[in-house]
């Protein structure tokens, strides 16, 4: 075991990923001498060459558009989106072609494509910089959309993601890169919880706390928080956003009864909207209260001076458990 | 309001000038049928040779005419037709090596023809049984991509993907091995329109094609309208004028010359093969029919202009040139008409007994393996359709 940053675990997987197949490549925009802006890439392109780390034009359509050439040839393209809000000029190609590829050709293309980006806001950024576009891609069919977490599933789902024959939309908690977790540089992917399975990360009785990406620890803290108002709260990492691991999120609301989603990204017709359904369907005489959401609003993202006010904070979480037992 | 800002009209645009023949695009068959020599492309090609592209000319244009007729009759949901672009598709296409890859639009069934797609999996698409679904490495021929300009980008990423492979050809890789010979290297050719010039994925493809000198050849067949957008609305400079800019060399050729078009695409793809990067063909050709059936190009243009261009005829320049020079007996004409009709009797009849997929078909091959979600909804629609048993949908039809 070692420590490393979640960036650092990134970095350690994608290496991993190069030296054990020789057709994956990472592409994107400054991703090579500098490591990209977060250095999730750094030193990659001087171990690997430029073929293999390849610092594409400013151009994120052409990115992806080229990845997809690459994964007809047979490659296994890793892109970089610098930013959540630099995803949208490759709508296209990620929705109309990527996504659509295998179900258009039949089963005959397979496009093991990742895109990695990283997602959400409360690093102070300016416009564009602090978006959480993940539902536009989990509601396209033919894409896998994972969040990690922490440093260990950075490490294990980067490299189950880039394994997958199918495109898989990576979310990087951006302002979580530094935080440090343990992480085994050396296990094999053979024991890892698979990328489109939630995990507990904490066990609870009383209400269940859904959440991904960079509310996790936040949801965390709250439990914490909670148990000093003697409130055992379930926290559940979703991990998997497309498809959604439904069991094992049914399994832990009938057992507690009560369930509050939380996302960074606006609650209307976020992924909580379709948690809430699904809960509500399969979980019907289970509940205690009305599955209840914390996230963004239904604005633009605003700016950083704002930011604490639209991101769901510790207390906005606890504001919506405690109303879970007032029915 | 200044003179610029009168501009809009809706007076009926000019038809399109042709250029100097001379000098603004490659030409070795004229419209009356004569041989012209140009010193950069020499022409290497039998008199089978030829009347074997005479024989695809007349069967792609056959199975056109079949897909519109079934159009109308009901039997096809939407028909984008080649009518006129037969020679720039049949040239170019009839150029490839069998390890060359395509990227074709949704109109290339010409190309299609050529690299073995069987047309009813052309008719699948438009008849709305499959998107395509043939198999792309099979025939070294990728689907058909519908939204504009997007597989530019496949193509030149596919032509990366070559570079990578070390399968770009021309010196051997290690001078000093004597018995290293020299590779015949692969290329890649994106077909695209006068219209997806304006696109942004084809300016990116641009950029990245040459940046990264890519093996790759960019056929732009200018048909002059984009639905009802003539040229003017795309492009201020002709078309291959614009590959200069990017970095890489355009040409124009003749679009409606199948010989000029084979001559021209056959040295752009030599050279892409052997490590000199992209270059730009500018078909210049005229869309005869409407964008598809679903369209009425008397909204918006002449019907002058097409009499122009029926005199330029991509087949009937062929077919003088073959009857002139003795290169073709009558017979030959009237073995081709046969097939053509035996090839339109087939189109018909097959089209009519396409069957419609099974329903379930819908939850196949979105992923590689079913998801808990796919899986769920489709034993949920198995057991709603399956509620219906007995009232003539029995399970078997699933």
């Amino acid at each position: 075991m070692t420590t490393l940053t979640l960036s650092k675990a990134l970095n350690a997987g994608l290496r991993k990923a190069l030296e054990n197949d020789p057709k994956v490549l990472i592409m994107g925009e400054d991703v090579g001498k500098l490591g990209g802006v977060f250095r999730v890439t750094d030193g990659l392109q001087k171990d690997f060459g430029e073929a293999r780390v390849i610092d594409t034009p400013l151009a994120e359509s052409g990115i992806v558009g080229t990845a997809i050439g690459l994964a007809l040839r047979g490659y296994r393209p890793v892109c970089e989106i610098q930013f959540d809000g630099f995803v949208y000029p490759a709508a296209d190609q990620i929705i109309s072609q990527l996504a659509k590829m295998r179900y258009r050709s039949r089963g005959h293309v397979s496009l093991p494509i990742v895109i990695r980006i990283p997602f959400g806001g409360g690093i102070g950024a300016v416009e564009h910089h602090s978006e959480s576009p993940e539902v536009i891609f989990a509601h396209t069919a033919g894409l896998r959309v994972v969040a990690c977490a922490d440093a260990a599933d950075a490490f294990a789902m980067i490299q189950q993601s880039i394994s997958s024959d199918d495109p898989v939309i990576f979310f990087e908690p951006k302002r979580r890169y530094w935080d440090k977790g343990e992480v085994d540089p050396v296990a094999g992917l053979a024991s890892a919880l698979p990328f489109d399975r939630a995990k507990t990360v904490l066990d609870g009785t009383d209400v269940t706390l859904l959440t991904y990406g960079p509310t996790v620890r936040t949801g965390l803290e709250s439990a914490l928080a909670a148990r000093q108002d003697g409130r055992s709260i379930e926290v559940l990492d979703l991990r998997s956003l497309s498809p959604l691991d439904e069991d094992t999120i049914c399994a832990s609301v009938r057992k507690t009864g009560r369930c509050v989603i939380a996302h960074e990204a606006p609650v209307y017709a976020g992924l909580g909207a379709e948690i809430a359904a699904r809960v509500t369907e399969r979980c019907f005489y289970h509940l205690e209260a009305p599955v209840l959401r914390v996230g963004g609003f239904a604005t633009p993202y605003p700016p950083s001076r704002l930011e604490d006010h639209y991101l769901p904070d510790l207390d906005r979480i606890l504001d919506a458990v405690d109303r879970t037992f007032g029915y | 309001m200044t003179v610029e800002s009168g501009a809009a009209t809706t007076a009926a645009q000019p038809a399109p000038e042709m250029p100097d023949q001379a000098g603004e695009f490659i030409q070795l068959l004229t419209p009356e049928g004569e041989r012209i020599d140009h010193p950069d492309y020499p022409l290497e090609l039998s008199a089978a040779d030829i009347r074997a592209m005479y024989r695809d000319l007349v069967l792609v244009r056959r199975i056109d005419t079949e897909a519109i007729a079934l159009q109308r009759q009901g039997e096809l949901g939407i028909w984008a037709s080649l009518l006129g672009q037969e020679a720039a598709q049949i040239g170019s296409a009839r150029s490839l090596e069998p390890a060359d890859m395509v990227f074709p639009t949704y109109r290339e069934h010409g190309v299609a023809w050529c690299r073995g797609i069987d047309p009813m999996k052309l008719l699948e698409l438009y008849r709305g049984v499959s998107h395509g679904g043939w198999d792309p490495e099979e025939h070294k021929f990728h689907l058909y991509t519908i939204v504009i300009g997007s597989q530019t980008l496949h193509a030149t990423g596919y032509a990366m993907g070559i570079q990578r492979d070390g399968a770009v050809g021309g010196d051997p890789p290690d001078p000093d091995d004597p018995k290293a010979s020299a590779r015949p290297g692969e290329a890649v050719i994106a077909y695209f329109g006068d219209g997806a010039t304006s696109q942004g994925d084809v300016n990116e493809a641009f950029v990245f094609a040459s940046v990264f000198n890519a093996p790759i050849v960019f056929f732009c067949q200018n048909n002059q309208w984009a639905i009802s957008a003539p040229l003017e609305k795309q492009s201020r400079v002709p078309l291959y004028q614009r590959a200069r800019g990017f970095g890489f060399p355009g040409v124009r050729v003749d679009g409606n010359d199948v010989l000029a078009c084979y001559a021209v695409t056959k040295k752009a793809m030599q050279a892409a093969r052997e490590g000199q990067g992209p270059t730009m063909i500018e078909a210049y050709t005229y869309r005869m029919g409407a964008h598809t059936t679903t369209d009425d190009p008397t909204r918006y243009r002449l019907a002058s202009e097409l009499e122009m261009w029926k005199l330029r005829d991509p087949i009937e320049r062929v077919r003088a040139y073959l009857v002139r020079t003795g290169l073709a007996e009558p017979d030959f004409f009237a073995d081709v008409d046969a097939e053509a009709n035996q090839i339109g009797t087939r189109v018909r009849e097959a089209c009519r007994a396409m069957p419609d997929p099974r329903p379930l078909a819908i939850f196949e091959h979105v992923y590689a393996e079913p998801t808990s979600i796919l899986r769920a909804e489709r034993e949920q629609y198995a057991a709603y359709l399956d509620s219906f048993a007995g009232e003539g949908n029995e399970a078997s039809s699933r």
